[in-house]
């Protein structure tokens, strides 16, 4: 097998404040292979964001990654200076943000914005730069690339501005792309257009991506594998199929529970009960317990550790949600 | 964080931050904004400096070695003397002497008396006048407010010094007419920071429920709105003390201000600062020490006034 | 963009023409300028004479008429003291003023900009805080002691630069400035600098708010994401968007450096407009005050416009909704 394109390892990220030193990211470990989507799948503040800003080596203080390792094709980035992550960051690996409406720069144009991207890369002329962004402006399905090139980012709708921003990551044909739930903020029909186009393009040019969300519904579509995260850890990963169909964990379990399908109309929804725990007060033993209606006492006293299953699939459970024996569970 | 703004934009800031729940009278409240006050050593630093400097220039005349004001303690043979020589009188000086042989430092707990003087008083009627101004305009609204706030901006997008400038170029001389002109280039401020407030007060419970009580209006006015759009106008006031105080210095070193009998630190400012050449350093720098030392003790306290005064910021 | 300067024009002229209410009334209707003009000895007769002359005698609204028709023609009265017309009188020290508040303006950005911006970078730094320390003594300082000290320091002590006056001025494309000599410009960097200072605090103010904003966007993290070096991210992202709020308070602020000029030109004997305006409220040369006063809100007046005008030029959106409207 050949070696994934990005490899983390025990990956663990905290964050320096007044009540002390806090785990945002505890112990992530997951490869995503050429042409691969990994789904990033968890709650807001289930360390998800920090995750894809670790790769990108955009961690400020007070944060850091304390310990464990990236690798980008074999190489490692943890402990590069900063220097030499700059090299890497837009190149080699790229990122796009949640709301197209503040990631561009307002005052800037578009070209400025995609020109500086390449250039900060490649010494090519200014020309040859421009005729590129036009390019990449037209994969990604913009009308008039030429003259949209000389527009500001506020002439550009939501939909359009997430295509500049994507065309803007793709630019350097990175071998990673780490896309923050890029589509969250847009319309449905623009969000499928766009998960399309993300994903033709990624297949023509073979990117690894990590596509952090925490709708169920967009990784279905999209990804090959997926991983849900809950307080920092990833609780369950597996092939996208397999976890969806038949997911381990309860935590995996009640978020498909909460998605609304149209073969369970008239059936109310499942919740899962309270809140994802803050960073400053993590549950002893497993981090979800307290919303777990198969918690026991093991569960509040130890972490479970890391099990296989079948199907390439991992998942830390003390009591593993029984395999279903329909669908519609 | 110590963020103070510039004076001009401390009174939206400080407009904007909406005062707590009806001012609670009790003594409580006072002695927690004390404790607070307390625990930056900076405005306490600032605190100190500024009651020293207040009660010495109270105590001037029983402190101060001569009275600078009277002609006939001075002598010209006294003139010019570097700090620490002696007066034919046998006192020593310690700052100095002036071109007319009065003791600096008698002269500039003086000046500070007057400095301190026209600054608080200038201050005190304009906001006097601003908040008036400024809580009737909230309170009548319509025409009446948008007029009045036309005024201010209008007021405001000028520079203080000019009018004043321009206002004692046609009063003429004098403390009073000093205070006058402060009044008139101040009250803007207070009022476009009393009108912010009472914006926001005056849609609160307790003053619709005075209103139902059919009180008269002015009642309502002054004994409900006005009390609880305070803070922000103490705060602005404080900084506006050391604008004021740094504003009368100016003009009277421009020789516009206060007469040539009573000098202000700004106009004793003014006569060392023809021997500054000559290396007499003395007559310009230790009344402009003074000056400095007071306005940053002020803007000290302002700025911490500020955090304690603003529950935008206290948790 | 033409209804909004139409507007914007017709707006100023409304300023300006309050503004001449305004000194009209404040200048000419209290006191009378007849105590001055004339001789102490003068008789009942001869105070007649001059007041008549004067048009004093005539309605307050004829008189403001006269003023006002007069001060459209460009005649702003003239000078007791240099027996001239006034607007010619300030319009000769003109030059000196600009160029002080020109070089005043170019001295307080790059004084306040690059320190404003490190304020801004690393606001919980002791380099951070002491930046932050320093602009509240910047303007809370009376500016006229600044001057003295920098005077007792940089011309006394050191004896580096002349503590007063202006250097020989040499013909630039037909303007006479002190700008283009070395001696000119070792005139102009005390007081200069004097007067760049209660600016600068305040554009270090407004660079350090600004810069912080701007550092929390997203578009600078997607900057970053893209490997673009500190210097582009901080030279063109932070410093583009942050320059809006530092354009506008410049230049509402340079009018007030005309203003303050009135002081720095004082302490520095400086022979600008603004020391003529003090001589003339000393000797009261009224017919200079109210030239002075008229210019100067004009000056303002302008100053706002190019102010608005260039601010749609930094910033894009303002020039699109303005096309719009």
């Amino acid at each position: 097998m050949a070696i994934p394109v990005l490899d983390v390892d025990n990956l663990v990220v905290s964050f320096g404040t007044r009540e002390g030193e806090l785990t945002a990211v505890n112990g992530v470990t997951f490869q995503v292979h050429a042409g691969e989507v990994l789904g990033l799948v968890g709650e807001s503040g289930s360390g998800k964001s920090v995750t894809g800003l670790a790769v990108m080596g955009l961690i400020d203080a007070p944060g850091r990654i304390a310990s464990g390792s990236i690798k980008l094709l074999g190489e490692e980035l943890v402990g590069r200076s900063e220097r030499e992550l700059r090299a890497i960051r837009g190149k080699r690996i790229a990122m796009i943000f949640q709301d197209p409406m503040t990631t561009l720069n307002p005052v800037l144009r578009i070209d400025t914005q995609m020109i500086e991207a390449i250039r900060a890369h490649e010494s090519v002329s200014e020309k040859a730069a421009r005729d590129r962004a036009r390019q990449a402006l037209a994969q990604v399905g913009i009308p008039s690339p030429e003259e949209r090139l000389n527009a500001y980012p506020h002439q550009f709708s939501g939909g359009m501005r997430q295509r500049v921003a994507i065309a803007t990551a793709l630019l350097n044909r990175p071998a990673v792309l780490v896309a923050d739930e890029p589509t969250t903020a847009l319309d449905v029909t623009i969000q499928a257009q766009i998960l399309a186009e993300v994903q033709t393009l990624a297949a023509d040019h073979g990117t690894a991506m990590v596509w952090i969300t925490h709708d169920l519904s967009v990784v279905a579509g999209l990804a090959d594998r997926i991983a849900v995260m809950y307080s920092g850890r990833i609780v369950e990963t597996g092939p996208v199929e397999g976890v969806l169909d038949a997911p381990i964990h309860p935590y995996t379990n009640g978020l498909i529970g909460s998605v609304p399908s149209r073969n369970r109309r008239g059936v109310p929804l499942a919740q899962i009960p309270g809140m994802a725990p803050s960073l400053a007060r993590v549950p002893p033993g497993c981090p979800f317990n307290p919303r777990c209606a198969r918690a026991t006492a093991t569960c509040r006293a130890d972490m479970p550790g890391p099990t296989l299953y079948e199907g390439d699939r991992m998942a830390r459970c003390h009591h593993p949600v029984p395999a279903p024996e329909s669908a519609a569970a | 964080m110590s963020d103070i703004a510039p004076a001009t934009d401390l009174a939206p800031e400080a407009a904007r931050a909406a005062p707590p729940a009806p001012l609670d009278r009790g003594e409580s409240l006072l002695r927690r904004h004390a404790a607070t006050f307390l625990r930056s050593p900076s405005a306490v630093v600032g605190l100190v400096v500024l009651v020293l400097a207040v009660l010495g220039s109270l105590a001037a005349p029983w402190i101060a070695p001569q009275n600078p004001y009277d002609l006939t303690q001075l002598d010209i043979m006294d003139n010019m003397l570097a700090p620490g020589e002696r007066l034919a009188g046998g006192t020593v000086a310690y700052l100095g002497t002036d071109n007319q042989g009065r003791d600096m430092l008698s002269a500039i707990l003086y000046g500070l008396r007057i400095s301190l003087g026209v600054a608080a008083a200038a201050t005190i009627i304009a906001s006097i006048v601003g908040a008036s101004v400024g809580v009737l305009a909230a309170y009548v609204g319509g025409r009446v407010e948008s007029f009045v706030m036309r005024v201010v901006d209008l007021q405001l997008s000028f520079p203080a010094i000019l009018v004043a400038l321009v206002l004692l170029a046609v009063f003429g001389r004098g403390i009073d007419k000093v205070i006058l002109a402060l009044v008139v280039v101040k009250w803007a401020y207070y009022a476009r920071t009393v009108r912010g407030s009472a914006l926001v007060e005056k849609r609160r419970e307790y003053i619709e429920a005075a209103r139902c009580l059919a009180l008269p209006r002015w009642r309502v006015v002054f004994r409900h709105l006005l009390p609880n759009c305070l803070p922000p106008l103490i705060v602005v006031a404080t900084v506006q003390v050391a604008n004021a105080i740094a504003l009368e210095s100016t003009l009277s070193f421009l020789g516009v201000g206060v007469p040539v009998t009573e000098p202000s630190l700004g106009m004793l400012i003014a006569t060392g600062y023809q021997y500054l050449l000559s290396g007499k350093y003395w007559i310009s720098t230790f009344p402009g020490v003074a000056l400095v030392v007071v306005i940053v003790a002020i803007n000290l306290v302002g700025d911490r006034l500020r955090d304690v005064l603003n529950p935008r910021l206290s948790k | 963009m033409l209804v909004y300067l139409i507007r914007r024009l017709s707006q100023s002229l409304l300023v300006v023409a309050v503004m001449a209410t305004l000194v009209f009334l404040a200048v000419y209707a209290v006191g009378n300028p007849v105590d001055i003009l004339a001789n102490p000895d003068a008789d009942q007769q001869e105070r007649a004479a001059i007041t008549a002359r004067l048009g004093l005698d005539r309605p307050l609204y004829e008189q403001f008429g006269v003023f006002i028709w007069n001060a459209l023609h460009g005649d702003l009265g003239r000078s007791f003291v240099y027996n001239a017309p006034a607007v010619d009188v300030i319009l000769e020290r003109l030059p000196a003023t600009m160029e002080l508040a020109l070089v005043g303006l170019v001295f307080s950005i790059l004084i306040g900009i690059p320190l404003g911006v490190l304020a801004g970078l690393k606001p919980e730094s002791w380099f951070g805080r002491t930046i932050m320390s320093g602009s509240i003594l910047g303007f809370s300082l009376p500016n006229f002691w600044i001057g003295l000290m920098l005077i007792l320091l940089f011309a006394v002590e050191l004896k580096l630069l002349p503590a007063s006056g202006r250097g020989p001025t040499a013909s630039v494309l037909g303007f006479k400035t002190a700008m283009f000599t070395w001696e000119g410009l070792k005139h102009l960097i005390l007081p200069a600098v004097t007067l760049a200072l209660y600016k600068a605090a305040l554009v270090v103010r407004v660079a350090q708010a600004g810069t912080r904003e701007v550092m929390l966007q997203d578009y600078i993290r997607f900057a970053r994401a893209k490997g673009l070096s500190p210097l582009r991210i901080v030279g063109v992202h932070v410093l583009k968007n942050m320059m809006i709020p530092v354009v506008t308070v410049l230049g509402l602020e340079l009018g007030s450096m005309i203003a303050f000029a009135v002081v720095t030109e004082s302490v520095f004997a400086y022979p600008g407009m603004g020391k003529l305006l003090i001589d003339s409220i000393n000797r009261l040369d009224r017919p200079i005050i109210v030239a002075y006063l008229m210019m100067t809100v004009v000056i303002f007046v302008v100053i706002n416009l190019v102010v608005d005008l260039l601010y749609a030029a930094i910033d894009p959106r303002v020039r699109l909704s303005d096309a719009k409207g």
